[in-house]
C-alpha cells in the first residue's frame, strides 16, 4: 500500500468510492423525493488532482457557467461539498422542486433559496452517511450558492500549503424527464486527505470488532 | 442448514463489510464473491449458487439488469439488491423482479431478515 499522501492505493480509493457512493445515493434518494422523478447516478470517480484540474472537471459537461449550493464540513477531516449543475438549469431544476405551476417570476423570486434548501437536504444526507459509516461526527455549515466557472467555485481558501492538490470526489447523476444534470462532488485538501485514510484505515481495521451497522 | 451465497459488488471494501456481516450472523455459511455481472452469470451458470446479493451501482450492467438477466434463467433464485439508492423507481423494479431489497449501510438486523427469508424459501421449495 502506498503511504505518501498524494497517492491512492487501490483499496483506498476503492474504500473512498464506495462510501463516497453510499453518501451520494442517499442524497439522491432525497433529490428524487424533491423532484418526484427518479434521478440516475453513474459511478463514483476518485481523483487526486490540481485545483486548476478539478475546475476543468467541473467544466466537462461543456458548461462554463454553473451553479453550485456548497457546505463545509469540519471533523477529523474537512473540506466541502458540493452539488454542482449548469446554470442554464437552475430555473429549471427550481420548477422541478417547487411544482410547475409557478409563474416563472415566482420561479426566479425562488431560486436562491430554493437552491439552498435542496442542496441543504442533499448534502446533509450524503455528508450524513459518511460520517455515520465512518462514525465520526462532522459539523456542517450553512449552505452557500455560488455562481461562476470551476476556477470560482473551486478557489482554495488563502492556500498556505505548498500544493495545492486536492482530493476531488465526485458521482454525476440526471434527472428523468426532466432537462437537468449535474453532479455532487467532495472536496478535501491534503491534511483532510491524509486523516480521511487513517479512519478508511481504521474502519477497515474494525470491521470484525464492531457490531455490524456499516456497509 | 449452511447456504451458498454469492455476493456481487464492484468495491472490494463493500464485499469485505458484506463478509464480515456473515461471519458475525452466519459464519457457516459459504461466501463467494462477483465483481461485476459477468462474473456473476459465471458463478450462477455454475448451478451452485443458492442465494445472491446484488450491489446496484455497478460499472457495465447495473444490480437490476444483473437481476432481470439471472430471472431469465432463475425465476425462484433468493435475491437481494443492496444499495443506498432507497428511490422508488429502484425498490420498486426489484420488487418487479422478485427481489428483495436491503439497504446499504448494510445492517446485520436487515441482512439477516433477509437470509432467514431466503433460507425458508429454500426449504419449502426442496420439500
Amino acid at each position: 500500500m502506498r503511504s505518501d499522501v498524494t497517492g491512492l492505493s487501490e483499496s483506498e480509493r476503492d474504500a473512498l468510492a464506495e462510501i463516497a457512493n453510499m453518501g451520494v445515493s442517499r442524497a439522491a434518494t432525497s433529490l428524487r423525493q424533491m423532484v418526484g422523478e427518479q434521478v440516475l447516478l453513474s459511478v463514483p470517480a476518485v481523483e487526486i488532482v490540481s485545483r486548476t484540474k478539478a475546475a476543468e472537471l467541473a467544466e466537462r459537461g461543456g458548461a462554463a457557467k454553473l451553479v453550485a449550493v456548497q457546505q463545509s464540513f469540519e471533523g477529523p477531516f474537512s473540506g466541502r461539498a458540493l452539488l454542482i449543475f449548469p446554470e442554464a438549469q437552475s430555473l429549471e431544476l427550481v420548477r422541478s422542486i417547487v411544482g410547475d405551476e409557478h409563474s416563472l417570476e415566482d420561479i426566479i423570486d425562488l431560486e436562491q433559496e430554493a437552491l439552498a434548501e435542496t442542496g441543504n437536504v442533499i448534502l446533509n444526507a450524503c455528508l450524513a452517511t459518511i460520517a455515520n459509516v465512518l462514525r465520526r461526527t462532522m459539523r456542517m455549515s450553512l449552505p452557500s450558492v455560488v455562481r461562476g466557472d470551476g476556477t470560482t467555485l473551486f478557489q482554495g481558501p488563502a492556500l498556505g500549503s505548498e500544493s495545492d492538490l486536492v482530493m476531488f470526489l465526485y458521482i454525476d447523476f440526471t434527472i428523468k424527464n426532466r432537462d437537468i444534470r449535474g453532479f455532487i462532488a467532495l472536496l478535501m485538501d491534503l491534511p483532510s486527505i491524509a486523516a480521511l485514510k487513517d479512519i478508511v484505515r481504521d474502519f477497515i481495521d474494525g470491521l470484525d470488532k464492531h457490531s455490524g451497522n456499516v456497509g | 442448514m449452511n447456504h451458498r451465497v454469492l455476493i456481487v459488488d464492484d468495491s472490494k471494501l463493500a464485499r469485505m463489510v458484506m463478509a464480515s456481516a456473515f461471519r458475525r450472523i452466519r459464519p457457516d455459511w459459504l461466501l463467494t464473491e462477483a465483481t461485476n455481472a459477468d462474473e456473476a452469470l459465471n458463478a450462477i451458470a455454475t448451478g451452485t449458487v443458492e442465494i445472491a446479493l446484488i450491489d446496484f451501482n455497478m460499472p457495465g450492467l447495473d444490480g437490476l439488469e444483473l437481476v432481470s438477466r439471472i430471472r431469465q434463467r432463475q425465476p425462484n433464485l433468493p435475491i437481494a439488491l443492496v444499495s443506498a439508492n432507497l428511490q422508488d423507481e429502484i425498490i420498486a423494479r426489484a420488487r418487479e423482479l422478485n427481489a428483495s431489497f436491503v439497504a446499504k449501510p448494510v445492517t446485520d438486523e436487515a441482512l439477516g431478515a433477509f437470509l432467514s427469508g431466503a433460507a425458508l424459501r429454500l426449504r419449502k421449495a426442496a420439500q
